[in-house]
């Protein structure tokens, strides 16, 4: 399974799901990363972490650990 | 008399449209119970319309104190209308937003805001196509260019008690669901709101259980039945059915130009953030929002409000004024001595205050505030602080009132509470002197015993976030990361502007009465003896008190009457231990870092490690009456706020002792008596360092993503 935080810069992916539960795959839904919409990772912090990303059409950043709950496809 | 409230995502350009509608009519307050801003207004040119502005949001979850709210607010029916602002550059996430409101019976008309922008971009949006889809009316406008608003308050004052016909957004079987449900519900809830309570349950909304508790048994076979047809949980269903439907009205609407515009905005992140130069750029912006706010015209300003209007105008002037007026010394000496000098420690730090405010305002408004929350994330998170604490704790290094002020522009709530109640561990320039005193008088000036207070100033606050964040229930639960990256722009004047005005004055109001009483009652114990008359610091009420209490201090080895009272008046104002310990050395007056009694200063310590020991306390232990004042403020109420004040002064205790008896037995003291409870004390903080995270109460039923 890959999963958001796997996926490197500049790489465009779709999303398959997102897993688990609570307030934190609640906020990613209502963020718009939703099932089949597509993520562009777009920059790395310079530490490493977090990461930011392109959907619909704004940019988002999201720590490596949070991304884990995002299944993605495609972008290889 | 009617009310509309103003509500949007973060960053929808809501605050600016919020200045225009209301212009100067704008009342800023608190919504109970939480230290969110509730602002409120009238609409212009129509006394008769309040507007209320919701805090900025991207949902109605039930998860963040903002959204809660907002969605209490809409649910509560008194409302008229809702004015939706819509950034117009990023349509799709902002009308989620929409949807949802257009569920809660209530009028809505959409602000289609920064349509300049976006006509830049060379998009063309269908403004009646798009109305068609949410069923309610959408005008375009430029918060900034103040255009199209006259049109916004007219649509708004026409939807005034209209009905508005509710789109069916989701696909046929959801919508079944949501009219079964409702069937359900019917009568138990108001008409408005039993789409957008049906909607809830299906989605699992734990709030909304706990109302219809009653009808949950007819109401979860409904929901089942539609999980198991759709193969996904309701709460799916429900966000990609109104992502689903956005993207099919984008779609329609909006035409995008065929080749995309690389905007300005992602020119300058493409720098900002880059790599290599982020960190660079960041540091830098850091040293100019530092130089300005503290070392030059900041602290330009607040050194002369102290000296030119203060010590030489107006204490002098008061005095001889009063004196002429023939009344009484003592009353004399209360006015001067304790109320102005009082009112001088609350002026005194607003020119400092006001350009930080400036400059923290131009931050956020510009977009850079996000980045910076992007570059220091990943270091401050560890330790349950935000990135954003870095700039709380670099302002402290200059002055904690400010300092814990900045500490506002943290939205977590969780992270801004941490770092309000830790960033004053930092020495900050009054507390040098002190510093300066003591490697003076016993350590014959060594440079390093500046530096390692600053070292130790930011272990206690990283030491304190990964303590404090341990402590259940006390600083609340975390929000998730996931913050946008908002569109660098020029910020607005007045936005800005009213913006640092606003923070300026909550510090003033909440915060300067506390301040002036503090510092009246610790100036009077220093200034009469227990029969009113009055006499010098020496043989004052303090003096008394300080004899008592200052067997406390013994097991942190100075046990001394003096160091006792220094450290009272050192609450008025950090620098006040040197000039204190001038007073009671029988000076009158003595320099900055008190050359003249470095001997006496000496002579009361019976070791450096004592010396050391009394310095680590008064730097860490409670900040000045200022600071607290304005921990107060930001904390939102006096039980916090000394949770946050004992925590210091325990920690200050703790750090002190523990000092003292390590340090005595590594330099040869030998083992004291109080050894073995330092030994004890020190576990007691590892333990507490490297306990095992609770289970947050709500992880097990609801099932937080394991990390």
């Amino acid at each position: 399974m890959r999963t958001l935080d796997m996926i490197g810069c500049g790489e465009t992916v779709r999303v398959v799901a997102v897993h688990g539960g609570g307030p934190l795959r609640r906020r990613i839904l209502d963020m718009g990363i939703t099932k089949g919409s597509d993520i562009k990772v777009e920059n790395v912090a310079p530490l490493g972490d977090p990461i930011e990303i392109i959907v619909r059409g704004y940019k988002l950043s999201i720590r490596k650990g949070d991304a884990v709950s995002i299944e993605v496809a495609g972008g290889e | 008399m009617s009310e509309i409230a103003l509500v949007g995502n973060p960053n929808s350009g809501k605050t600016t449209l919020f200045n225009y509608l209301t212009g100067s009519s704008q009342k800023v307050g608190n919504w109970p119970g939480v230290t969110v801003d509730k602002k409120a207004g009238r609409l212009k040119g129509h006394p008769n319309v309040s507007v209320v502005d919701l805090p900025g949001i991207y949902s109605l979850s039930p998860y963040s104190p903002e959204e809660v709210i907002a969605r209490d607010y809409i649910m509560g029916g008194n409302l008229d209308a809702v004015i939706n602002i819509v950034d117009a550059t990023n349509l799709e996430r902002n009308l989620y937003l929409t949807t949802q409101l257009r569920d809660m019976g209530v009028p809505v008309v959409v602000a289609l805001n920064m349509i300049d922008v976006s006509r830049s971009k060379g998009e063309e949006i269908d403004v009646k196509e798009l109305s068609k889809w949410l069923g309610c009316p959408v005008v375009p406008i430029s918060a900034l260019k103040r255009e199209g608003l006259d049109d916004l308050v007219g649509e708004t004052i026409r939807a005034i008690g209209t009905e508005q016909p509710v789109p069916k957004v989701f696909q046929p079987k959801v919508e079944e669901a949501i009219s079964a449900v409702s069937a359900v519900l019917a009568g138990s809830e108001p008409d408005g709101l039993l789409r957008w309570s049906s909607v809830k349950l299906i989605e699992g909304d734990e709030a909304e259980r706990e109302i219809h508790a009653d009808d949950l048994a007819e109401i979860d076979p409904i929901v089942s039945s539609l999980e198991a047809a759709m193969d996904e949980d309701g709460e799916t269903i429900i966000i990609d059915g109104r992502y689903n439907h956005i993207a099919a009205m984008v779609a329609v609407s909006v035409k995008k130009p065929d080749v995309e515009v690389v905007t300005l905005s992602d020119k300058i992140d493409a720098v900002v953030t880059n790599r290599w130069l982020a960190l660079p750029i960041f540091f830098a912006v850091m040293f100019v929002v530092y130089y300005l706010s503290i070392t030059t015209i900041g602290g330009w300003g607040t050194d002369w409000v102290n000296e030119a209007v203060f010590e030489e105008w107006a204490i002098p002037g008061a005095e001889q004024w009063l004196t002429d007026m023939g009344v009484n010394d003592m009353l004399v000496s209360l006015i001067v001595d304790g109320l102005i000098t009082g009112v001088g420690a609350v002026l005194g730090f607003l020119p400092q205050m006001l350009v930080m405010f400036l400059l923290l305002a131009i931050l956020e408004d510009s977009g850079y505030m996000a980045r910076v929350a992007f570059v220091m994330d990943r270091i401050f998170r560890r330790f349950g602080l935000s990135g954003k604490s870095f700039i709380p704790i670099l302002i402290t290094t200059g002055c904690g009132v400010p300092g814990i002020m900045a500490s506002r522009t943290i939205e977590d709530d969780r992270d801004r509470r941490i770092t309000a109640m830790t960033c004053s561990f930092m020495p900050c320039a009054a507390k040098l002197p002190v510093i300066a005193l003591i490697a003076g008088a016993i350590f014959n000036e060594s440079p390093w015993i500046a530096p390692s207070l600053y070292f130790i100033g930011i272990f206690a606050i990283l030491f304190s976030g990964v303590v404090l964040k341990k402590i259940q229930g006390f600083v609340g639960t975390p929000a998730p990361f996931i913050m946008e990256m908002p569109a660098y722009h020029m910020p607005n004047a007045r936005t800005v502007a009213i913006s640092s005005l606003d923070r300026l004055f909550h510090f003033v109001k909440k915060a300067g009465t506390i301040i002036i009483l503090a510092c009246a009652l610790v100036w009077f114990l220093s200034a009469y003896n227990w029969s009113m008359a009055a006499v010098d610091v020496a043989d004052s009420m303090l003096a008394d008190i300080g004899h008592a209490v200052s067997v406390i201090f013994a097991p942190l080895g100075w046990d001394n009457w003096m160091a006792t009272v220094a450290t009272v008046t050192g609450l008025i104002a950090k620098e006040n231990v040197v000039s204190t310990f001038g007073i009671l050395f029988g000076l009158e007056e003595v320099s900055e870092a008190g050359d003249e009694i470095w001997a006496n200063v000496a002579g009361m310590f019976s070791s450096g490690v004592a010396g050391y020991s009394f310095l680590l306390f008064n730097m860490l232990c409670a900040p000045c009456f200022a600071a607290i004042g304005a921990m107060r403020r930001e904390l939102g109420t006096w039980k916090d706020t000394a949770l946050a004040v004992g925590w210091q002064c325990g920690l200050a205790y703790a750090a002190a002792f523990v000092f003292y008896h390590f340090g005595t037995l590594a330099t040869g003291g030998g083992l004291t008596i109080g050894f073995p409870f330092a030994v004890a004390v020190l576990a007691l903080l590892i333990w507490l360092f490297a306990r095992p995270m609770p289970n947050p109460e709500a992880g097990a039923d609801e099932g937080v993503v394991p990390s």
